[in-house]
């Protein structure tokens, strides 16, 4: 399990996806870098915070049989590639929704839930899943 | 200067369970008591929601109604819940960066049992008056507790909604707010138990009426009305039966307190109830209704609230998050053995 000081670094992207954006070629990164790989010295210093978009459309899912500890109590569960309307693609949950009606291309939109816990006594980690919206 | 509420968020979980699905596990006619309590079901978290994320999805309603507010212009945050996810470490914080209010602001977890949330409209109420902060934000959010097989089991519900309180484009003016507060022990948790325990019958007269009459009865005398002089009147909902005689008790009609009880369909939601129960009016309300709100907190306290809806109403933007009624359409029913699961009561291994 990740230290408190990375799960502290990682909130403005888990909780509020929170990226950054090449000022020299345009292109969104989530999770945020400080460093455009396609442009790479002429993006020093033009990174620019960035605001991905909460809601998007489900690109592709799959239903998770084998789960870890974590997700112990949801198995099985649907993970999907979600495109957000700005075009970002993000892996992550998908909840609330019953299999059957999950399909490639319905409206989703991120969620703050509980990611994992570090056992009875340690950290709780929050961080974005999707449900289906309207 | 006027205060009041500049908008307002709600969210419940999707799940729900019924009371004869309970009765069916403890040997109890749970359909009977169902229908004694007045509740034909109860809302239940799923295992990755808690009062950190109901919180959050009723503030991120609430903020998205009001786009023009800045969110760095949040000077305070209460959550007030009994079912805080941590002992220690506030969810108010949590809250707060979810919807981007940090740094330049203070926040506080509240706890009074069912109260919790109205006590940090009052505390927003203060701060916003005195001009201490342009808004804050209170939000009364539960994931209550019941023994199994206790008569809790069949009330215990989640849900929350969230407040903003300011002084500018007020949909909602917040004419008087008081309180009655004794030490009655009705009901309540020690630290470290995973349940409540309550006093029964004596929850009843002592407790919940004597408080909520007490303070209703204050009110009204304060502001000089009569129950007749309001469209719409919410009250603690621990069950459907006691809102409903309360009101009758005060002198206020079925229809005024329809809107605004809502535990029949969604269960007790603690810190949640008065707060759901107000967002469902608001929901429904238009500019002029005056509504009457009294919360109740086991331990024991009421807040009541005289509320008149302005005509700032017309350019709020609702639509912007769903409406109640969206929130609770569609829910998933659960069996018991799926209930104990996503609520913890089954021991797993370390």
């Amino acid at each position: 399990m990740a230290g408190v000081a990375r799960e502290w670094r990682e909130i403005p992207g888990r909780y509020n996806l929170k990226g950054t954006k090449c000022g020299n070629c345009g292109k969104i990164f989530f999770p945020g870098r400080s460093f455009c790989p396609v442009c790479r010295r002429a993006s020093m210093g033009k990174m620019e915070d960035y605001d991905v978009c909460r809601t998007g459309k489900v690109f592709t899912f799959s239903v998770v049989h084998e789960a870890p500890e974590s997700n112990n109590l949801q198995k099985p569960y649907v993970v999907a590639m979600v495109q957000t309307d700005d075009g970002v693609m993000i892996t992550a949950q998908l909840v609330d929704v019953e299999f059957d009606k999950v399909q490639i291309g319905m409206p989703v939109k991120a969620v703050l839930r509980k990611l994992s816990t570090d056992g009875e006594s340690g950290i709780i980690r929050y961080g974005y899943k999707f449900v289906p919206c309207e | 200067m006027d205060v009041g509420i500049v908008s307002y968020g709600a969210y419940v979980p999707r799940y729900r369970i019924k009371p004869e699905e309970i009765g069916r596990i403890w040997g109890v006619d749970g359909k009977g008591m169902g229908k004694g309590l007045m509740i034909n079901q109860k809302s239940v978290p799923s295992p990755d929601e808690d009062v950190v994320t109901i919180a959050t999805e009723a503030a991120r309603n609430m903020m998205a109604r009001v786009p023009e507010v800045d969110p760095r212009d949040i000077g305070a945050i209460y959550v007030g819940s009994e079912s805080h996810p941590y002992a220690v470490k506030p969810t108010s914080t949590i809250v707060a960066e979810a919807i981007e209010a940090t740094p330049n602001m203070t926040a506080a977890d509240m706890e009074f049992a069912c109260k919790a949330g109205t006590a940090g409209i009052q505390v927003c109420m203060g701060l916003v008056g005195s001009g201490m902060v342009k808004y804050g934000v209170a939000i009364g959010a539960d994931t209550s507790q019941g023994a199994p097989g206790d008569a809790l089991e069949y009330s215990a519900s989640a849900g929350g909604a969230a407040y903003l309180i300011g002084s500018e484009k007020i949909i909602a003016k917040i004419n008087k707010t008081l309180s009655f507060t004794t030490d009655t022990p009705d009901f309540w948790r020690r630290e470290g138990q995973p349940y409540p325990k309550h006093g029964g019958r004596f929850t009843g007269e002592p407790a919940y009426f004597r408080h909520i009459t007490s303070a209703a009865k204050m009110m009204m005398e304060a502001v000089g009305t009569k129950p007749e002089d309001y469209d719409y009147a919410v009250f603690h909902q621990p069950n459907g039966k006691f809102p409903t005689r309360v009101a009758a008790q005060l002198g206020f009609t079925p229809e005024q307190i329809q809107y605004g009880l809502l535990t029949p369909e969604i269960g007790n939601t603690y810190s949640g109830a008065v707060p759901l129960g107000l967002a469902n009016v608001l929901d429904h309300a238009k500019p002029g209704d005056r509504i009457f709100v009294t919360s109740y907190g086991s331990g024991a306290g009421s807040d009541a609230f005289d509320i008149t809806v302005t005509d700032e109403m017309k350019n709020y933007k609702r639509d912007k998050a769903p409406v109640l009624e969206k929130v609770l359409a569609d829910p998933i029913y659960l069996d018991y053995g799926t209930y104990a699961k996503f609520k913890g009561k089954i021991v797993m291994p370390e």
